[in-house]
């Protein structure tokens, strides 16, 4: 009684926000004063937001569409006199800087999708692992070993030789090679989340394997799984990137960063202004993801907490 | 000890037959006909020869015959001949394995060196400038691509300042030279170790973190040892331990990297194979490339693996 009492001034003075912070609020309110990951983020937005707004901006802004060639206009050096020509122009006069936000749709695509198909098949072979154990577990590792064995990119290559790909397949297959850290930290975790009072509640009170996976165990695994996601998300178009440049990756004419930067590299002599800005894009965008997940980890994961 | 290597070496079995099975798998579910591939060019070859040949390369006989047949013929080493080179595949991975680990090894030794020093100095200076510099610097290794670094190498150090050499081992009458050897070696190196010292400086930091704060640090600073002695012999030597771990996975990246790294500087090793042959269309050596990579990272596990258990006995008891 006297507790209550005492709460209730608190409580008055606060009117209208919630009284204690949650998970998610506690943990937006630290990405809210972590400089470097809003930094990160801000730019990354602001990448993709350019990249959405790629037919708009080349236009009525650039005045050049994507595969607009004019080869009296071939290797223009980068200059300030039209908005289609601040980063210069390729080999058959395209402009670089409307190309580069084409490219920038095309590998961000794939780095998101890439990342969402390696973590619906991590997240459910972990899970399911981590919660049925036996033969299945067996089963999985077996193949995480496996696939962990072949270095990764001999492993594309091998595939890239044998079957034709086109952008939909090549996306499957980066996600279906990409998912074995997801698998085993989503396995981890439900080993331990499997033995926990609130799973075994939900046991006595006759609810189904799937249920306990998805609405008990999934949602406490999603933070960590936010943060791989992003990790994930640069780590693939640094890897289309590769891919491209071993001519595996996304194939022009569709232009991607990984492979205008491969096309770019034929061309040093006449065009040498063409081999930076891909580049560039490339490390920035993978370097943002990469700091947003270094700071969602210290935002959302609870053991890390206090540690700096 | 020895019951933990057996145990180990035990483990790799089914992981070996997994990764016959997929390369065995990938290569007959292909839509590629590898007849078609054996007599590409010649255009006055019968249907009959084609049947005799696809009898006598066994492609008639059920899957798991051909797959049982495959696994001796691995076993034997025997991988065929080169489409390309008409030699046995075999002989030119051999060739070519021991300058791809010069890069391998010399980047490994090359991101300890540089790495370790960094991590331990993060966190020392946790939270301050040096720390977040470092924070940065490390993402940042990660996250350039290697090829572009390669190239911006190339460009820089090569054409424009002409400092290194833009490419290949050795300068043309210097072959065997040590010191041109290494001059050589800067470039690929330095790319190959970008992801090594970017990466054991994260690590460490957490490891040197943790123990930082546990009661033997506090006791030998109890009992007056120096700062210095204290952060390299207690500190620094134990945070190292699960540093061991991370060696295998640092094969796996500079195996992977080779195949990027060898092309930008010309360097004639595994990777560099790989993707002639991937140019080639010469299946033999593709496979045995493949095969050769992932035995190497097998091997680089069970290492790994028993160093480990060396190195920290608590492991050998799970």
């Amino acid at each position: 009684m006297a507790t209550a009492e005492l709460a209730q001034p608190g409580i008055a003075r606060v009117e209208g926000r919630r009284v204690s912070a949650g998970f998610w609020s506690d943990a937006f309110w630290r990405l809210r004063h972590d400089p470097t990951t809003l930094a990160a983020i801000g730019i990354v937005l602001l990448i993709a937001l350019v990249s959405i707004l790629a037919d708009v901006l080349a236009d009525s802004f650039f005045h050049r569409s994507f595969s607009q060639q004019s080869l009296l206009d071939a290797y223009t050096a980068p200059s300030l006199d039209e908005p289609y020509l601040w980063l210069g122009t390729d080999d058959i006069g395209r402009s670089q800087i409307v190309r580069l936000i084409y490219g920038g749709r095309v590998s961000l695509a794939v780095g998101t999708f890439g990342a969402l198909t390696s973590m619906i098949i991590g997240v459910s072979l972990g899970i399911s692992s981590g919660y049925f154990r036996g033969w299945w577990d067996d089963l999985i590792q077996w193949l995480v070993q496996t696939i962990a064995n072949i270095p990764t990119l001999f492993l594309f290559l091998i595939i890239g030789a044998y079957f034709r790909l086109n952008a939909i397949t090549f996306i499957l297959l980066l996600g279906g090679l990409g998912w074995l850290g997801i698998c085993n930290q989503a396995r981890g975790l439900t080993f331990s989340l499997r033995e926990r009072d609130f799973t075994i509640a939900a046991r006595t009170i006759g609810a189904s394997p799937g249920r306990i996976m998805f609405r008990h165990i999934f949602p406490n695994i999603l933070p960590l799984m936010i943060i791989i996601a992003m990790i994930d998300i640069g780590t693939i178009i640094l890897i289309e990137s590769a891919l491209s440049f071993i001519g595996f990756g996304i194939q022009p004419p569709t232009a991607s960063w990984g492979n205008m930067l491969t096309k770019a590299t034929q061309f040093t002599s006449h065009g040498p202004w063409l081999i930076y800005p891909p580049g560039a894009l490339i490390f920035v965008t993978v370097l943002c993801l990469y700091l947003i997940g270094d700071g969602l980890r210290d935002a959302l994961d609870p053991r890390l907490r206090g540690q700096k | 000890m020895t019951r933990f290597i057996v145990r180990r070496l035990l483990q790799a079995i089914p992981t070996l037959f997994g990764i016959l099975l997929l390369t065995f798998l990938l290569t007959r579910l292909s839509p590629s006909d590898p007849v078609n591939l054996m007599v590409a060019g010649n255009f006055d070859i019968t249907p009959e020869e084609r049947d005799a040949l696809r009898q006598d390369l066994g492609l008639n006989d059920p899957l798991p015959i051909q797959f049982v047949r495959y696994v001796s013929s691995v076993a034997r080493l025997d991988f065929g001949n080169s489409f390309y080179y008409h030699r046995p595949a075999v002989n030119l991975i051999a060739e070519r394995i021991p300058n791809s680990l010069q890069i391998s090894l010399l980047s490994l030794a090359v991101a300890l060196v540089v790495g370790v020093p960094l991590g331990v100095l993060a966190a020392y200076r946790r939270g301050r400038l040096t720390d977040h510099a470092i924070r940065i610097f490390s993402v940042a290794g990660h996250a350039i691509p290697t090829f572009w670094f390669g190239l911006l190498f190339v460009t820089v150090m090569g054409l424009e300042l002409r400092w290194f050499p833009i490419g290949s081992m050795n300068a043309i009458g210097k072959e065997g030279d040590l010191a041109d050897r290494l001059w050589h070696l800067a470039g690929p190196v330095l790319a190959a170790s970008l992801a090594g010292i970017a990466l054991y400086p994260r690590y460490l930091r957490t490891e040197v973190l943790e123990i930082i704060g546990q009661d033997y640090v506090r006791t030998a600073h109890a009992k007056g040892l120096g700062k210095r002695a204290v952060t390299w012999v207690h500190v620094v030597r134990n945070s190292l331990i699960p540093m061991v771990t991370l060696f295998g996975g640092i094969l796996a990246i500079v195996l992977n990297g080779s195949l990027i790294i060898e092309q930008v500087f010309n360097w004639p090793g595994l990777g560099r194979l790989l993707f002639e042959a991937l140019t080639n269309k010469d299946y033999p050596v593709i496979q045995a490339a493949v095969l050769a990579g992932s035995g190497l990272l097998l091997v680089s596990y069970i290492v790994r693996d028993i160093a480990y258990a060396w190195v920290d006995p608590r492991i050998k008891v799970r």
